[in-house]
């Protein structure tokens, strides 16, 4: 196990910087949405509305909106299975990727992709990818293209503790290396290959296996968001600067099983244990408490902000329901360019 | 039957094409060096590309005009390469990967099959992947089981790919230089037991389109539709035959997917009896989608059932003597058509 590294140290005034408080009130707000959104899928699936399953990124948070939250809108991102918190930090709109679930018209694919494919180019997201591991070659290689063309772009890629017993990775984290191409791997360890514990699967340290390779490699607590925060604008900075890949180890947790069908989880995790994380590690909780601390905002102030998420996810909800389905002619259509 | 100045692209030359002989890999690499001098969005990466040219020897020279930031040397890593050309693809680039050996697919399959084949569909069109795969096939080398295979039946199951199999230098240069402008990923699979083979090429400019049969040879007794390296051995079938007085008309798709449906099931019904030889495994390849195709679009014409001919359904043995009794050659391919012509 990679030891995890405290939270870097904040200002303890109450004085902080406007920009700096608007920062982590939005994370605070992006992570909301992700929370309530994923709340929603879980009751379509029961309520037997949506097609399909769903992985759930409730209690994973604080990752993908603290990295993405150092990224440009031109930055480009691929994502996972248990995409969805990426898809709307990097920017989508909760609306269409509700309709992309329902397999709907308006969605981000037009229902073509659903719950594990959400692609948005206007927000630099590449797409989830079904594949574990599948994605590591396409965000390296958007890296090489936005270097080969001389731009500023980066390429985040998000992976789960599974993908580390893909071999696609390293051979692209070889490439990265040596090419020095401006890609950040961040591994979202939430403890669990599907069903699996990681260290069942996972031999040696998790941060040695980038260390292999010469990237500059990071460990962070990936339930403090500031934490996230801090480290990513760093190794996102240096990537952009010109001095190539970096590898971010996440120690996260899901709050929900593999997926939404995944109700009993005592045969390879404790109740114990999920109980511990959403009370005592719940990133949501966790930067509520710094944001009252630091006097930034009172609880009614983040009530606030929970109640127009919670609208934003309603409305989100009901524009999917009621929107067509594609036509049916469409199933032929986008095989080929 | 198509001549080279007869699919010239309009590039404003006027008079008679010039015309020289290449070799196949003269005319592959002649290509490459267009379409990289056209757009800098191409690339090249693969194993040994740059300053060794492949161990065919087929990029030699590129590396020296275009750098290696363009011809560019990678591990070993097909997946890896693959993977790479996806994402490049995606973000703005024309990546030609170089895949040494058709064999190799097995390594670059998720990114084949699973990432570019599906990104444009996934995501509803917005998305797209122009990327080639430049791989080669063909058995007779004395390379034994795993750098001998014909997997283009692989590849052409997948929608979402386009799979490419010239069978002369003319051919190759105009499929490959439509592939790399086309905006889908296409398998472009060169029979490296006909790197050498001359023929013709213009010097102007020329494209041909993906989806266009040739008629390699016209003929009024039989057709016998054959791909890549089993065109040169149709062509010398179809001379066999005509010693004997059998008129065969060699049919070349050119193209797995697109596939020019019509001109093969025009061909068969005009002659009312049809092969197809390919040197893919016969069991489930790409003679079996080619046989049906003429089967079902020339059934009232036919006067004989539709035969295939593929590699013998084994692994690629490394004896001479064995191997070459695995693949179609001009004398089986000759026997079969006599029979089917009821002339055995």
């Amino acid at each position: 196990m990679t030891q995890v590294q405290a939270s870097r140290p904040t200002r303890k005034s109450h004085s902080a910087p406007a920009e700096e408080r608007e920062r982590f009130l939005s994370m605070y707000r992006q992570m909301v949405r992700i929370r309530l959104f994923e709340e929603q899928v879980n009751d379509l699936y029961k309520t037997a509305r949506m097609p399909g399953l769903a992985h759930l990124y409730s209690g994973e948070e604080a990752v993908a909106v603290g990295v993405c939250a150092t990224l440009r809108r031109d930055d480009y991102i691929t994502s996972t299975h248990r995409g969805h918190g990426h898809c709307l930090a990097k920017g989508a709109s909760i609306d269409r990727m509700f309709a992309e679930l329902l397999g709907k018209a308006p969605g981000y694919c037009r229902g073509k992709g659903g719950s594990m494919h959400i692609a948005d180019q206007d927000t630099g997201n590449l797409g989830a990818n079904a594949i574990v591991g599948g994605s590591a070659g396409i965000a390296t290689g958007a890296a090489f293209a936005s270097k080969m063309r001389g731009q500023d772009r980066v390429a985040v890629c998000f992976f789960g503790d599974g993908a580390l017993g893909q071999g696609l990775l390293y051979e692209v984290m070889n490439m990265a290396s040596l090419w020095k191409l401006p890609v950040i791997y961040v591994c979202e360890n939430n403890l669990y290959n599907e069903y699996t514990h990681y260290t069942e699967t996972t031999a040696g340290a998790l941060t040695e296996r980038a260390k292999a390779f010469g990237i500059h490699t990071d460990a962070v607590d990936g339930q403090d968001v500031r934490a996230v925060y801090a480290a990513a604008r760093q190794l996102v900075d240096r990537a952009r600067g010109g001095d190539g890949p970096a590898f971010l180890l996440c120690d996260t947790y899901r709050f929900y099983g593999h997926h939404v069908g995944d109700i009993q989880r005592t045969y390879y995790r404790s109740k114990e244990e999920e109980e511990h994380w959403k009370t005592q590690r719940d990133p949501l909780i966790l930067l509520g408490q710094w944001l009252s601390a630091e006097g930034i905002a009172g609880e009614s102030d983040l009530e606030h902000l929970r109640d127009e998420a919670r609208a934003e996810v309603e409305a989100g909800v009901r524009f999917a329901l009621d929107a067509p389905f594609p036509e049916l002619s469409e199933v032929d259509q986008h095989v080929y360019a | 039957m198509s001549t080279p100045s007869a699919t010239l692209s309009q590039t404003g030359h006027t008079g008679a094409p010039t015309v020289r002989e290449l070799t196949l890999a003269q005319a592959i690499r002649e290509a490459l060096a267009e379409e990289l001098r056209r757009d800098p969005t191409v690339y090249i990466m693969g194993e040994d590309v740059a300053e060794a040219g492949t161990p065919f020897k087929v990029l030699s020279g590129l590396v020296e005009e275009f750098g290696p930031q363009r011809i560019i040397d990678s591990p070993i890593s097909e997946a890896g390469i693959t993977g790479l050309g996806v994402g490049a693809a995606m973000t703005g680039m024309r990546p030609v990967v170089d895949i040494m050996f058709g064999d190799f697919l097995g390594l670059i399959m998720d990114q084949l099959a699973n990432q570019a084949a599906k990104v444009h569909y996934m995501s509803g069109g917005k998305l797209k992947v122009p990327l080639v795969v430049r791989t080669t096939l063909g058995a007779t080398r004395r390379s034994a089981a795993q750098h001998s295979q014909s997997l283009h039946a692989w590849v052409s199951h997948i929608p979402g790919l386009k799979v490419a199999l010239p069978s002369t230098p003319y051919d190759a240069k105009g499929l490959l230089k439509t592939a790399i402008r086309d905006d889908n990923p296409v398998v472009f699979f060169e029979d490296k037991m006909m790197y050498q083979l001359k023929g013709p090429v213009p010097e102007e400019e020329y494209t041909i389109p993906l989806g266009v049969a040739d008629v390699k040879r016209a003929g009024t007794d039989i057709t016998i539709v054959a791909t890549s390296s089993m065109v040169q051995v149709a062509l010398v079938a179809a001379d066999n035959l005509e010693r004997l007085g059998i008129s065969a008309e060699v049919v070349d798709p050119r193209t797995m997917f697109p596939l020019d449906k019509e001109t093969l099931i025009a061909s068969a019904q005009k002659t009312s009896r049809a092969i197809v030889v390919d040197e893919g495994y016969e069991r489930y390849g790409v003679t079996a989608e080619l046989a049906a195709v003429i089967a079902e679009g020339a059934f009232y014409s036919l006067d004989a059932p539709v035969k295939r001919m593929g590699a013998m359904d084994v692994p690629v043995p490394f004896s001479p003597v064995l191997e070459d009794q695995t693949v179609p050659t001009p004398a089986t391919v000759t026997e079969l058509a006599k029979t089917l012509c009821g002339r055995a």
